[in-house]
């Protein structure tokens, strides 16, 4: 029994870790959030060299063949930087290929994943819709020797720079959707979080390439995604948490830093004790996705949503620590307190995964 | 990461369970006696195959094996499916034998350990009095050397097992010129000295398992100190420190939260199974991501302990997470009980157990709060969490203190 990190997966987090410092300053996050753009290939660039967007890709089509606890360990840096996408689509979707493809389709496709040469996402929500692949209705009607997909996607993250769209579809499949094909359509939203955009997708008659194992692969998709909002959740939390300490180390009042009352020391011990236990409740999921399967699904359920939920109240407490500058653009924390209502809505709310959890138990 | 058991462990596991299968519970000649006789009994025999005590030296009746979290977790296991003995419990093996341990004198240990833990002798802890809770090392009750004898004058209060206990460890200022943490010395008092009056507390819940000690010119034999005159704080520090994990356990959680399940299964909520109930279930899910999260980060701190390393700001926050969830279960509890919530708590229900029945889940309702409280309040923790694992100033009046 060892519950605990390889020394390669404690390399893994540093090098990221390092990677972000030199090429993720606050300065350039800042002119991302405010900017109109939306990404930053030179960021993204970087994170494939360094094996990042190919992680879970078997090696012989260029990807590292690891695990999902290496992915989310990587998500959870992420989002202590508060990085931008197109890493959470892209890989849930390069995942959903390589689990659900036929031959010819990972031939096609997963080399220029792994490689971080092209763009992949997920389009799943839809007007009216939830995230569950029962809730899908875009539909596939045959024409020719191929398929075509009509519908309407909502919540696709980094859909103005993706070339390819995994996309879900009636009775709970996968289709592949090339950017390119005619009769797509592309419309970027203001999305609550601006260090992940998300755009509006309309198929009209696109021509679709059906995953042969979609169905099975959707809800295991679905679940790792989960698993990678949590990480994401606990890196963000566990940011806003010093970003609280250190500001009470700093701003003085009365005299004092206001670190000295115990009120604040109080608040802060609170969200401390709130999300570092909760590490370990990621990292159990994460770990169940490969060596536990008959654990994973609720522990997936449960993960996103007790950590999502933590992590949304800690970036609220963290904007009361800072008070009147903590409400300002101006201030980073409400970097993380939007990634954190993304974190909590994307893939479903708590409340929805609390259920299923509940479902799960046989309760 | 991996969570199976090696071979190795597993083989382990199976000796461990043929030697329970073989002695408890107890047959023929080892079946005769008493219940505690009987326990005695296979206590020596779990020793001798190093499955209990197995921290304390072979010198002081101890099976001294090489530490090894793996092995025991699984005598842990095994232990308790077979609701064998194992690892005597209470506040002497846990927190006094370490002290001894890591300060007391060859003659302390030889004397003192072996009776402890294999049960024979019981302890109490004489730390708090009635103006010093939380501001501990205020403490008043006075030990002076008299005609080569510690005489020792004072109020302790909250002292849990003193009507049974053998001995007390003791804080007592001997340094009264001293600054207040180097005025302290760590005694252990003989509890049938004369002068010793034990006064039962009752508590909430109606029972009364602590007590006040009220100690008159005890006369206490000189060589009785542990540690050196003054250093009685440094010497307790480690106990306290022991307290905390043993309360921490994330185990309890589990079990008291797996209860809750059941009450939920049992009771009802708009004429329906509670469990049924919508809002029931988001709680209870609620509830399951802190107790997950208290489980998997206790495996985390093992696995860090096994490799050596010192497990941080997480094995600060044990005793606190145990708290909360222990409120939230408690509030959930009561809520589930509905009219059964108003039947009297269940005078055999004592703390650490899973609750039993109605009455039970309302001594849980005010035990919760006994659990908050005791061995350093929720305050407190928070402190501690604020100042030694963020690393925020220390408190006004500490401060104070400490540059006096």
């Amino acid at each position: 029994v060892n519950f605990g990190l390889s020394e390669e997966q404690e390399l893994l987090q540093s090098t990221v870790h390092r990677f972000l410092e030199d090429h993720w300053s606050p300065q350039r996050r800042r002119v991302f959030f405010d900017g109109s753009s939306g990404k930053d290939a030179e960021l993204w660039r970087g994170m494939a060299e360094l094996g990042l967007v190919g992680l879970l890709v078997e090696e012989k089509a260029g990807g590292a063949g690891l695990e999902l606890l290496d992915l989310a360990l990587v998500a959870e840096i992420l989002g202590r930087f508060a990085a931008p996408g197109p890493f959470l689509g892209h890989s849930l979707a390069t995942l959903a290929l390589s689990l659900g493809g036929s031959e010819a389709q990972k031939e096609r496709w997963l080399p220029a994943l792994a490689s971080g040469e092209a763009i992949a996402t997920l389009a799943l929500v839809e007007p009216g819709g939830g995230w569950d692949p029962l809730e899908w209705g875009a539909s596939l009607s045959p024409a020719g020797a191929g398929l075509r997909i009509s519908g309407e996607k909502l919540h696709v993250p980094d859909a103005e720079i993706a070339d390819l769209f995994v996309v879900g579809v009636t009775g709970g499949g996968l289709a592949l959707v090339e950017r390119a094909s005619d009769g797509v359509r592309v419309e970027a939203n203001e999305g609550i979080d601006r260090t992940r955009r998300v755009g509006r997708v309309g198929f009209e008659g696109a021509v679709a390439n059906l995953l042969p194992g979609g169905n099975e692969a959707a809800p295991r998709v679905r679940d790792a995604g989960l698993v990678l909002l949590a990480a994401d959740a606990f890196g963000g939390a566990s940011r806003c948490v010093e970003l609280a300490v250190e500001y009470a180390k700093t701003r003085v009042q009365f005299g004092v830093t206001i670190g000295h009352f115990q009120a604040v020391k109080h608040q802060l011990a609170n969200m401390a004790v709130e999300i570092e236990p909760a590490r370990s409740l990621y990292w159990y999921a994460a770990h169940a996705y490969d060596h536990l399967p008959a654990e994973f699904e609720r522990h997936a359920a449960l993960a996103k949503a007790h950590l999502t939920d933590r992590f949304m109240q800690i970036a609220r407490d963290t904007v009361e620590t800072h008070g009147g500058i903590g409400f300002t653009w101006e201030c980073d924390v409400q970097i993380w307190y939007k990634r954190a209502m993304f974190d909590r809505a994307f893939l479903g709310a708590p409340a929805v995964h609390r259920e299923r959890a509940a479902r799960l138990a046989g309760w | 990461m991996d969570l199976r058991y090696s071979k190795e462990y597993e083989e382990y596991r199976r000796k461990v369970r043929e030697f329970l299968k073989a002695h408890w519970p107890p047959s023929g000649e080892a079946a005769k006696g008493s219940l505690a006789e009987q326990a005695a009994r296979f206590r020596t025999l779990a020793i001798s195959q190093g499955y209990v005590a197995r921290s304390i030296p072979r010198a002081y009746g101890g099976s001294e094996q090489p530490p090894d979290v793996l092995k025991a977790v699984i005598i842990a296991e095994e232990f308790g499916r077979a609701h064998a003995p194992g690892d005597v419990r209470g506040i002497g093996a846990s927190m006094l034998v370490p002290t001894l341990l890591d300060h007391g004198r060859e003659d302390q240990k030889q004397r003192f350990i072996p009776p402890t833990i294999s049960g024979e002798m019981q302890w109490c802890q004489g730390y708090s009095e009635p103006g010093s809770g939380s501001d501990l090392a205020s403490l008043k009750t006075r030990a002076e050397v008299i005609d080569g004898e510690w005489v020792v004058n004072g109020q302790k209060i909250w002292t849990s097992g003193a009507q049974v206990a053998h001995h007390m460890f003791c804080l007592c200022r001997t340094e009264p010129d001293a600054p207040k943490h180097a005025g302290i010395s760590y005694l252990l008092i003989d509890m049938k000295s004369p002068g010793i009056d034990v006064r039962p507390l009752r508590q909430m819940t109606g029972t009364a398992d602590f007590n006040e000690v009220f100690l008159t010119n005890v006369r206490v034999p000189i060589e009785n100190i542990v540690g050196k005159r003054g250093e009685g704080w440094t010497v307790s520090r480690s106990t306290l420190k022991h307290e905390r994990n043993m309360i921490g356990d994330a185990a309890g959680s589990r079990a008291l939260f797996e209860g809750l399940l059941r009450l939920a299964r049992e009771t009802k909520r708009n004429g329906k199974r509670a469990i049924d109930d919508s809002d029931v279930r988001q709680q209870l899910a609620t509830i399951e991501g802190y107790v997950l999260s208290h489980q998997y980060s206790g495996y985390r701190q093992l696995t860090q302990a096994a490799r050596g390393k010192d497990a941080g700001i997480a094995g600060m926050m044990n005793k606190l997470t145990s708290t909360n969830i222990g409120h939230s279960i408690a509030k959930l509890a009561l809520d589930l009980l509905g009219d059964e919530g108003l039947v009297a708590p269940d005078n055999e229900r004592m703390m650490g157990l899973p609750p039993r029945g109605h009455a039970g889940w309302v001594t849980q309702n005010m035990w919760s709060l006994g659990v908050a409280i005791a061995g350093g309040s929720a305050n407190i923790q928070r402190n501690v969490i604020a100042e030694r694992g963020l690393g925020l100033p220390r408190d006004f009046a500490a401060q104070r203190e400490s540059s006096r």
